[in-house]
């Protein structure tokens, strides 16, 4: 019986795809900011981890705080230099610069790093497979549940318990009033973007032995993402997680009882979802 | 400071202008320079390679390559640019194409102004028919196949489960691998058309393995699918259980390899290019190549890049200098030579490339992991015939 291995791997599937998006959330739905280009942030946490192993020799459980440190790094420069000056432009100015940033990025990659996809040999504590609940999994997936639901509860007790948790609560729900309540709206985007950035990079490091890492990464995924955040309704981290787990599983179980339909079956459910939920499954109408 | 740095780019360009004369024999080359594709780059290290080993010059003409970038298989994008190539820069002859819809399409311009045309890989079979004026370097995916199903089947192999990418090259070694192996008297365990988007190939593993068959056939090309694949099958321990598993060679390319671990070790792959190949023509290509290239190590696409530079250069020679269509391409079909691979030579009806496919096992050669030939299936034709 395959069907508690299958789900698992749709849950190691949805994490990945959960904690990359999380951050595409909180930028859309605070600031209607369509990022296109956040996928890029993943992309320099895989090669920041690829990087720090191969070629400085960290180990593999260390470079992924690096990841995460640098991607933020990279999201905080980002969002001071150039993203905070679109937040009141046009959506379709937001996706020419985002498509743009996005496009420089593959080329900083291939520049760097080249063309290829990057090798990354896992300690061989996370090679191999365990058996749970009388299913086999991948030790690395059940390494990446295990990190991910780790991040998602610290996330949500951020969000629920502390004052800036409230204060983005306030701000999402309505910017205008947030300001007007004394907010620093502007600063609470900066933290935002720089914590979903450093979360996508934490995912991209994990993501580089299950969906690879090359260039073209933060194109390659973006459809995911989007489906991610667009499904489950932006401005909360709820939502996503629902729709990664939704994409993940059933992605996962279509291919093993319907391989032949290919992801037929995963574009048809986000289309019907989409009909009944129109601003996500978590989204409020605006 | 802005100025005089602009006036050297404009200096350059006029000096490049000039450089560029009228008796030289133009190369337009057309593969992807740009995005995550790194073909563009094998073909122009496979024909530097060429060069440093042959020279540059051939039949008193000096030979300069024009590179166009086509990042995807956009066949409009391929048509333009070979319309360019042949109409501004005067290109004497077309080359290039990773794909197969760019092959063809520069190949209707090919045919419409008379311009010989050289494919570098593009590995469909059959296109060659409605291009009149082109020859192929490389293989065709049906080619290389074959001789795996052959194999598979002396080895006592008697179920194979087939997995390939769902597009026309993977579908190409579906069929090819179920008519070979079942005509051998295998039998097909099962098999999958994977979508070119997969990522995630746990759920195609854990089909295989209720299967209960003795190997796997794969064909996923991609770099990052064949990579998942294969560690996603090692993982879970499948080769453990007593299955083979089978790939077309393209999926151990050295950039893939060089992302694999050692539980690879073993992989039995087939194809036409190993760059383990014993022989001095491939010593001379390798190191030529690893001097040009700052040290990388050719792949099957930059011989098929070096073989077709040679191509051209018997021709030219043959036509003192001239490169008319149809007696290039009369040249070309009844072309022997040894390259790199081992020795070539072509099918005089369909033009096409009959050369040695090899089986190689994965294994680590000079602490590099290597695709080690050990066994030859001579002359074998397009459509998987000896």
């Amino acid at each position: 019986m395959q069907f508690v291995g299958v789900l698992l791997d749709g849950i190691a599937y949805a994490s990945l795809l959960f904690i990359i998006s999380a951050g595409l959330s909180i930028t859309m739905g605070l600031m209607q900011f369509a990022n296109l280009a956040h996928g890029a942030f993943a992309m320099v946490g895989g090669y920041a981890c690829v990087y720090c192993m191969n070629a400085l020799g960290v180990p593999y459980l260390a470079t992924l705080p690096l990841a995460f440190l640098i991607a933020g790094a990279f999201g905080l420069v980002l969002e001071l230099a150039l993203y905070r000056r679109l937040y009141e432009a046009s959506h379709l100015t937001q996706v020419l610069f985002t498509v743009g940033v996005l496009n420089v990025s593959t080329a900083s990659a291939v520049f760097l790093f080249g063309a290829g996809s990057q090798p990354i040999h896992l300690p061989s504590y996370l090679q191999g497979q365990i058996s749970f609940f009388g299913a086999t999994i991948s030790t690395f997936r059940l390494f990446t549940v295990v990190l991910v639901v780790a991040m998602a509860m610290l996330l949500a007790s951020i969000v629920r318990f502390t004052r800036f948790g409230a204060q983005l609560r306030c701000a999402v729900d309505n910017r205008r009033a947030a300001i007007g309540m004394g907010i620093n709206v502007d600063r609470l985007m900066t933290i935002a973007f720089t914590f979903g950035s450093a979360l996508a990079g934490l995912g991209g490091a994990l993501g580089v032995q299950l969906l690879g890492l090359d260039p073209s990464f933060a194109f390659k995924y973006l459809v995911y993402f989007l489906l991610v955040v667009v499904v489950g309704g932006s401005g909360s981290f709820v939502g996503p997680l629902l729709a990664a787990l939704i994409v993940g599983m059933l992605d996962t179980a279509s291919r093993y009882y319907a391989p032949e339909t290919g992801s037929f079956t995963l574009y048809l459910l986000m289309v019907a979802l989409l009909v009944m939920f129109p601003n996500g499954l978590y989204g409020r109408a605006r | 400071m802005q100025f005089s740095s602009r006036a050297v780019v404009l200096l350059t360009a006029v000096l490049t202008a000039f450089t560029a004369r009228a008796d030289d024999l133009k190369i337009g080359l057309i593969a992807p320079f740009s995005g995550s594709e790194t073909a563009g780059l094998e073909m122009d290290y496979g024909i530097k390679a060429f060069f440093k080993l042959h020279g540059d010059v051939v039949a008193g003409r000096k030979v300069v390559v024009i590179n166009r970038d086509a990042p995807t298989p956009a066949p409009d994008v391929a048509r333009r640019l070979a319309q360019e190539l042949v109409t501004r820069d005067k290109v004497d002859v077309l080359a290039g194409h990773l794909f197969t819809p760019t092959a063809i399409t520069a190949g209707q311009v090919s045919t419409q102004s008379k311009t010989p045309m050289l494919i570098m890989n593009a590995a469909t079979s059959g296109i060659l028919a409605k291009l009149p004026y082109t020859a192929r370097a490389s293989f065709t995916v049906a080619q290389t196949t074959a001789p795996l199903a052959w194999w598979a089947a002396k080895n006592g192999m008697k179920r194979i489960f087939s997995i390939v990418a769902d597009y026309a090259p993977g579908i190409d070694s579906e069929n090819t691998f179920q008519r070979e192996f079942v005509g051998a008297g295998g039998a097909m365990a099962g098999s999958i058309r994977v979508p070119l988007d997969t990522i995630d190939f746990s759920s195609y593993i854990r089909r295989i393995q209720d299967s209960e068959t003795g190997g796997v056939f794969a064909f996923l090309p991609a770099p990052d699918q064949a990579k998942n694949f294969i560690k996603t099958f090692r993982d879970a321990g499948l080769d453990k259980k007593g299955i083979k598993l089978l790939v077309e060679g393209g999926m151990l390319q050295p950039q893939i390899t060089a992302t694999l671990d050692d539980d690879a070790i073993g992989t039995i792959s087939s194809q036409h290019y190993s760059e383990d190949h014993q022989s001095p023509e491939n010593k001379a290509f390798v190191e030529a190549y690893k001097s040009v290239s700052g040290n990388r190590v050719p792949t099957y696409i930059s011989v098929g890049a070096f073989d077709a530079m040679n191509m051209l250069y018997k021709a030219v020679e043959a036509q003192a200098g001239k490169l008319d269509p149809v007696k290039s391409v009369e040249i070309w079909r009844n072309m022997t030579f040894e390259s790199p691979r081992g020795p070539v030579s072509f099918d005089p009806k369909t033009r096409d490339i009959v050369q040695n496919i090899y089986i190689r096992r994965l294994e680590r050669k000079n602490g590099v992991l290597t695709n080690v030939e050990f066994e030859t299936y001579r002359a074998v034709k397009d459509n998987g015939k000896q």
